[in-house]
């Protein structure tokens, strides 16, 4: 059975993540949508330091002896997911980064191929 | 050497304009546009300066050609790619794309655009290795070429004989194709996927290159391990990638 102390330990942890979170998305520093796998994370963590049976449960599943390792387990494997979450906004970002320069330079030229042909004929 | 005289009023039937992405070239610039004025002065011409930070965008606006001006460095696919943008929103027919550094030299374009006035390619690609091309590198160096080259002929069904070339010829359909679908980072072998996947036909030719003036080449040693890495996961996820340009007009 999972000691008592590390149950306590994780739970307040869980608490001060989701705090965080919370408080983040309220001053608009974080939008709702980046904020959900954070959310699930921090839940998920909550609820298995508080209810012992699940996770003796879980680590008894997957062959892990020691519980609490099943709970860091479980917190790393979240904290990847974000990762590749970022990744892809990252990915995605840079894309439209991109087409926005691009778009840019072919407007700038407009632009200033027009005003060449201003200063020529001002009467246009 | 001058177009071929058979070609000849093809191409001048043809709107041409060549894509000349440059990067801090400031040196090399101007004589690429002279020499590709030289060649034929009917084609237009567009320089993609891909956020130089020293005059080269300022030179070539003064020679009168087109200049875009990208506001930060997006890499030779981006910049290459934001040319083929201005050939389609323009209506060019034809373009030739010759890299600013003046390693490319501009009377082999008559080389270039043969098989696509021919009608037999939508895309030609000016090639080092393929006979009658002549390239100056180790022996290690062309060793490590060719072998990458032969894995990539395999994963495009098609031969490739110089994976890095950048100076190449591209008709309309290769034009749409690219200014919506050009893959950023070392581009020039993706974009043979990418035109092999919509059907399009590649020639390679062989053209005679110079050892570059200035700057230096963008292959170091480590960098060659990402480029090659790269590219073969880039080819890789290509077969199975979908795409949704559309070729015809609209």
């Amino acid at each position: 059975m999972t000691s008592f102390r590390v149950s306590i330990a994780a739970a307040i942890a869980a608490v001060i993540l989701l705090v965080v979170i919370l408080e983040l998305i309220r001053r608009r520093r974080l939008q709702e949508r980046y904020a959900l796998l954070w959310l699930l994370t921090g839940i998920v963590i909550l609820v298995l330091s508080a209810w012992r049976g699940a996770l003796s449960r879980l680590a008894d599943l997957v062959g892990i002896a020691y519980p609490p390792s099943a709970l860091f387990v479980l917190a790393s494997f979240f904290v990847l997911i974000v990762l590749l979450h970022y990744s892809t906004v990252i990915s995605k970002l840079s894309e439209q980064n991109t087409i926005l320069a691009q778009r840019l330079a072919l407007l700038e030229h407009r632009v200033r191929t027009r005003d060449r042909e201003d200063a020529r004929d001002p009467r246009r | 050497m001058r177009a071929a005289p058979k070609h000849e009023p093809a191409l001048a039937r043809c709107r041409r304009i060549a894509i000349v992405p440059a990067y801090n070239e400031e040196q090399t610039i101007s004589r690429v546009i002279e020499e590709i004025r030289a060649f034929d002065a009917g084609f237009e011409i567009v320089v993609v300066d891909d956020g130089s930070g020293d005059r080269t965008a300022i030179i070539a606006e003064r020679t009168g050609v087109h200049v875009l001006r990208l506001p930060f460095n997006v890499g030779i696919g981006a910049a290459v790619q934001a040319g083929y943008q201005f050939a389609r929103d323009h209506g060019f027919e034809l373009t030739v794309q010759v890299d600013g550094d003046g390693q490319h030299d501009p009377r082999e374009i008559a080389a270039l655009v043969g098989p696509i006035l021919e009608g037999r390619a939508d895309m030609v690609v000016g090639t080092r290795f393929a006979a009658g091309g002549g390239y100056h590198g180790t022996r290690l160096r062309r060793l490590g070429i060719h072998l990458f080259a032969a894995l990539v002929s395999v994963m495009v069904r098609q031969r490739v004989t110089d994976t890095t070339s950048g100076f190449r010829a591209v008709n309309r359909k290769g034009i749409r194709l690219f200014a919506s679908e050009y893959p950023y980072d070392y581009p020039e072998v993706e974009a043979s996927v990418v035109l092999s996947r919509h059907k399009l036909r590649m020639v390679e030719v062989p053209v005679q290159m110079r050892i570059r003036e200035t700057g230096r080449s963008s292959i170091t040693a480590l960098r060659s391990v990402y480029y090659m890495v790269k590219v073969l996961l880039a080819l890789f996820i290509g077969l199975f990638r979908k795409y949704s340009t559309e070729l015809e007009e609209p």
